[in-house]
């Protein structure tokens, strides 16, 4: 059984049981077991596939090396025909029937190394597929376990600390009027600085016609006036 | 592997200063799994729990419980959940034992920046949808 299934089936029960027994202990252990023998089976079939492939190629070679040899040797025998050697010539040919003979083996050889190499990748195919799989069944486990059993321990906590988790629509309630309630101090403490603050007292003197803020409008005035009257003042003088 | 207090120790710090200075406060949590809660001042109701799995780091918030639902508006408050899941940015909504959570993993490896930005998009995202969604609430 895959181990979503399993969730479903076992979260349909008792919450209770979950944090425990969504892949029971000594599931879990069988399948790091089988994790661990999964990456020696990739480790052992790496290092067979590395010695297949090498004599795969080595076969090749030799099998390139004995079409080279039969076609010399057919050369060899034509040209002793050519000689009228008949009995040189049957010599050679019987030596071509023994070149051939090994080809057929190297050929055989070679066909079985090339199986043998598809059949170790496969292999470690399977075996890596094994692994994402029991990775990820061990991990949807162990999450659920651990969210359940954090549940657990927060509810108990709480619990026995007089409070519990308050209900939802108070807590946003309170949140948001602890938001309104610093928004409220901020404007407060804004009005506050503009009644008893400095600026405050800046204000009053100037009402009083105190300071330099006093009658601004009235002093720049006076200032433009006394330089309007300059100007036909210097004759006077 | 690391303990999940260690590899916390500075959250406190960088969650605060991911939400623009917000004092937060980490505490340890008793029981058989280890749990760190995280308060951030201002959201007290809405505290974050990071707990961890060997695979994986889990922060937690919880949202409301299944007896707050109201009965008539359950299905469509579900259906909301599923369509609004795959919007809402490195946050899940999910079910632990009859609470509604809002809830983001990381790596097992995560640094403690990455649980950081994790908490405080988690909160700022919770508060968000316990707005969002009180209306289906009693």
């Amino acid at each position: 059984m895959t181990v979503i299934k399993k969730l479903v089936t076992l979260l349909r029960g008792s919450a209770r049981e979950i944090g425990e027994s969504v892949v029971d202990s000594n599931a879990t252990r069988i399948y790091e077991q089988e994790i661990i023998d999964a990456k020696h089976s990739i480790d052992k079939a790496k290092g067979d596939l590395t010695g297949v492939m090498a004599k795969e190629m080595q076969s090749a070679r030799e099998i390139e090396r004995l079409k080279n040899e039969v076609t010399r040797y057919e050369g060899l025998a034509l040209e002793a025909l050519d000689k009228t050697q008949e009995g040189l010539a049957l010599d050679v040919a019987a030596k071509v029937g023994t070149l051939e003979q090994e080809l057929e083996e190297q050929a055989k050889a070679h066909a079985s190394y090339s199986l043998q190499v598809s059949r170790l990748k496969d292999l470690i195919k399977s075996a890596e597929a094994r692994i994402r799989e029991h990775e990820r069944e061990i991990g949807i486990a162990k999450t659920t376990e651990s969210v359940y059993r954090a549940t657990r321990s927060i509810s108990e906590n709480i619990g026995s600390g007089g409070s519990r988790l308050a209900n939802a629509r108070e807590s946003l309630e309170r949140i948001r009027q602890r938001h309104e309630d610093l928004a409220d101090r901020m404007t407060a403490s804004q009005a506050l600085e503009n009644e008893l603050g400095h600026s405050a007292l800046e204000k009053k003197l100037a009402a009083a016609g105190i300071g330099n803020d006093a009658d601004r409008t009235g002093k720049v005035m006076e200032r433009i006036r006394a330089r309007q009257a300059k100007p036909a003042g210097p004759a006077s003088e | 592997m690391q303990s999940l207090l260690d590899q916390l120790k500075g959250l406190d710090a960088l969650a605060g200063a991911a939400m623009g200075g917000l004092p937060v406060q980490l505490q340890p949590i008793p029981g058989s799994t280890p749990v760190v809660q995280v308060s951030i001042e201002g959201r007290d109701e809405l505290p974050i729990f990071v707990t961890s799995s060997d695979m994986q780091i889990i922060c937690i918030c919880y949202l409301w419980t299944e007896e707050e639902v109201k009965p008539e508006r359950r299905t469509e408050l579900l259906e909301s959940l599923l369509d609004l899941n795959p919007s809402v940015p490195l946050s899940s909504f999910g079910r632990v034992d009859g609470r509604y959570v809002l809830t983001g993993a990381l790596g097992r490896d995560a640094s403690v920046e990455d649980i950081a930005r994790e908490v405080a998009v988690l909160s700022d995202n919770a508060l968000d949808a316990l707005d969002a969604l009180s209306e289906f609430l009693n």
